[in-house]
């Protein structure tokens, strides 16, 4: 019985294999390029969407003296520019390969807001409208403060429908943000920082704390809610005064002699 | 990737010549083989092991099975003792040494042409030793043969989710056995010509995976080794997730020792697919495995940490906000390695599909798999860390 050496080695197969595989990895990359291509096209089209946006804003600015204060109880900044915000947030995260494209669309998205806020400013004094808004600062990822402020600012503007948070990030590069933090004396090393009625607070503010110095906020949140209780009260009164007219009216039919 | 589809070219290439036989089979030539079935407390399976060797269809005066007690310390001899009144079987006992050492007893204390070993809690199939032996009959530079090893009656969940993994690992084997590139010869029942352990010697301790040093040392030397898709032997795997753990810590400690042991015929073209694909790949694989475990347990750890710091400052929102968020095809992740991923699954689904063919002779489809996959990759990264670090830190893995 002889011992063999081996087959010999097939370098024709590994090298097909090796191509089958190359081909799926190419296939992969492709599949995935070409997805993300796709998100960078609707991250373009927000952008459009949003210069359109910021356009109209001006527009309103401009012809702000002459509308009545019927027309102005709400700026643009709808719901599906939070759901901007998200995008945002999440592309940052997780596409590298979108960073340039979505920090150009955070700039834009930045400029929306402080656009939105002028403009509510305005419309407050004139109109009186029952608006409250917060500007805040928020720095890089590792600022734990940062990350908290985020939460409370979430949580509190779930309760109190009538406020308005306009984030921004301390370290992106527009002129308008860089006006901002001269103006308020915003700085790097007091991060997070919130301004609330021309005034800048510095460091992490708990719920509590933001109730404090905004009082009128809580008054306002009250006056909603006792108008929104008094408004059920009435419905309720109303539904039962026509049940009672429809039973009274059934007990007529009833009653009444038939032909 | 690149093994998985070096796998399924070669299945493909040469499906053909695999053998599903259901019927039973006539030798031309019954060759004399030993079966050892080394035992050390196995009071309980023993039994039945040996009772499932005499049931082998295969002449009584050509098997001699020799059951070696080694030094248990339970009533394993008592039970033994039973079995002496059949004339070929042998009972020893001797002082307790090792696996390795009761099987070289019985390879010292026989003479047949062939040997084989059963560990005393796996069981055969009547039919297993024959078509096992067709191998070695229709090829005489076959020096070794691996059978197909099932899990014995599946109960726990996690015998459940081993037996899709050894239907994987059928499929494994037999690839590699026709790619030259097999690294262990299975305790249950692998069979060995005698001249495997007369030129190359006997069992060694290494690192308590004798099963896979021997495989070493014959790739070593250009011993061909096969392997059986049709012979079925049973074992009884691990019951808890405890005892899976120590198992595989000892098969991945042991691979990687013997790895280290052996990396001189590593990377040489004359050791084809063994040294070039087979080794090397089931190392890339011990290195991945716990980086990608790596990066998923801080992503878990950050996710929860979040968690935690969210609470600590706003306390939970027990808002009845049960609406689901919008599914938006923007949040999806569409990186290329999520598509190599969801490629590679389908890969290994596919060879797992193929491998329980290869048992029952029919394709099918069950939720086990799905179980399987999900569940091990998430689980076999810790048996694969601290076999890597004991293999580092020079610290010896256990047998039980």
């Amino acid at each position: 019985m002889n011992i063999p050496t081996r087959e010999k080695n097939d370098w024709k197969k590994y090298l097909i294999v090796f191509l089958i595989t190359l081909f799926l990895f190419a296939t992969a990359f492709y599949l995935s390029n070409n997805l993300n291509n796709k998100k960078l096209e609707e991250i373009r089209k927000i952008e459009d969407t949003i210069s359109i946006d910021i356009l109209s804003l001006e527009t309103q600015f401009d012809l702000f003296e002459q509308l009545s204060c019927e027309n102005v109880t709400d700026s643009i900044l709808s719901k599906e520019l939070g759901e901007l915000a998200s995008r945002i947030e999440y592309g940052e995260k997780n596409f590298d390969t979108l960073s340039k494209e979505l920090i150009g669309l955070k700039k834009y998205y930045s400029l929306l807001q402080i656009k939105d806020f002028l403009l509510m400013q305005k419309a407050r004094e004139r109109c009186d409208l029952n608006i409250e808004s917060i500007i805040y600062f928020y720095g890089r990822e590792d600022c734990e403060d940062c990350r908290k402020q985020g939460y409370v600012l979430t949580d509190v503007r779930k309760d109190y429908l009538e406020l308005r948070v306009y984030s921004f990030d301390y370290f992106l590069d527009v002129s308008a943000i860089d006006a901002l933090k001269s103006i308020y004396k915003i700085d790097e090393k007091n991060l997070p920082a919130l301004i609330i009625n021309g005034k800048t607070y510095d460091g992490f503010k708990n719920r509590e704390d933001i109730e404090t110095i905004m009082p009128e906020l809580v008054k306002i949140r009250e006056e909603r809610e006792a108008r929104e209780k008094a408004l059920l009260e009435a419905e309720v009164e109303a539904k039962n005064d026509t049940s009672n007219a429809k039973e009274i009216k059934d007990e007529n039919t009833e009653n009444a002699p038939k032909q | 990737m690149y093994v998985q589809i070096f796998f399924l070219i070669t299945f493909f290439e040469k499906r053909k010549t695999i053998q599903y036989r259901k019927e039973k089979i006539k030798l031309e030539r019954y060759p004399t083989i030993t079966v050892a079935v080394p035992c050390w407390n196995e009071q309980n399976t023993v039994e039945k092991t040996l009772n499932s060797l005499l049931e082998l269809d295969y002449p009584k005066d050509k098997i001699t099975i020799i059951a070696v007690d080694d030094g248990s310390t339970d009533g394993t001899f008592e039970v033994l003792k039973k079995f002496e009144k059949y004339p070929n079987i042998k009972i020893l006992k001797k002082e307790n040494g090792g696996k390795h050492t009761a099987v070289n007893y019985a390879i010292e204390n026989s003479d047949s042409e062939f040997i084989s070993c059963l560990d005393a809690d796996s069981f055969v199939e009547p039919e297993t030793l024959k078509r096992m032996m067709t191998y070695f009959l229709k090829d005489e530079n076959t020096m070794a043969v691996a059978p197909s090893i099932l899990i014995h009656n599946p109960k726990t969940m996690t015998q459940t989710l081993q037996q899709v993994e050894y239907n994987w690992a059928v499929f494994m084997k037999k690839v590699l056995g026709m790619l030259g590139g097999i690294y262990v010869t299975p305790g249950p029942f692998s069979i060995f010509r005698r001249k495997v352990f007369k030129d190359l010697g006997l069992f060694r301790k290494a690192h308590n995976t004798e099963d896979m040093e021997i495989a070493f040392r014959m790739q070593k030397h250009h011993y061909k080794i096969d392997q059986c898709n049709d012979a079925y032997v049973y074992t009884t795997g691990p019951k808890n997730i405890v005892a899976l753990y120590k198992q595989r810590l000892r098969w991945i400690y042991g691979f990687a020792m013997n790895t280290f042991d052996y990396r001189k015929i590593l990377f040489k073209k004359e050791y084809g697919f063994f040294s070039l694909v087979s080794v090397p790949a089931g190392f890339v694989s011990m290195v991945a495995v716990p980086y990608i475990l790596g990066l998923l347990m801080f992503q878990i750890v950050k996710g929860i940490f979040k968690l935690i710091e969210k609470y600590q400052t706003v306390g939970f929102d027990f808002g009845f906000n049960f609406t689901l968020p919008n599914f938006d095809t923007f949040f999806l992740n569409t990186n290329a390695y999520v598509f190599t991923g969801i490629l590679l699954y389908i890969l290994v689904m596919s060879t797992i599909i193929i491998g329980k063919r290869m048992i029952t002779g029919k394709y099918g489809f069950d939720l086990r798999i799905i179980y399987f996959m999900v569940i091990f990759s998430f689980i076999a990264p810790f048996w694969v860390i601290r076999a890597i670090y004991n293999a580092v830190f020079a610290k010896k893995t256990a047998w039980r």
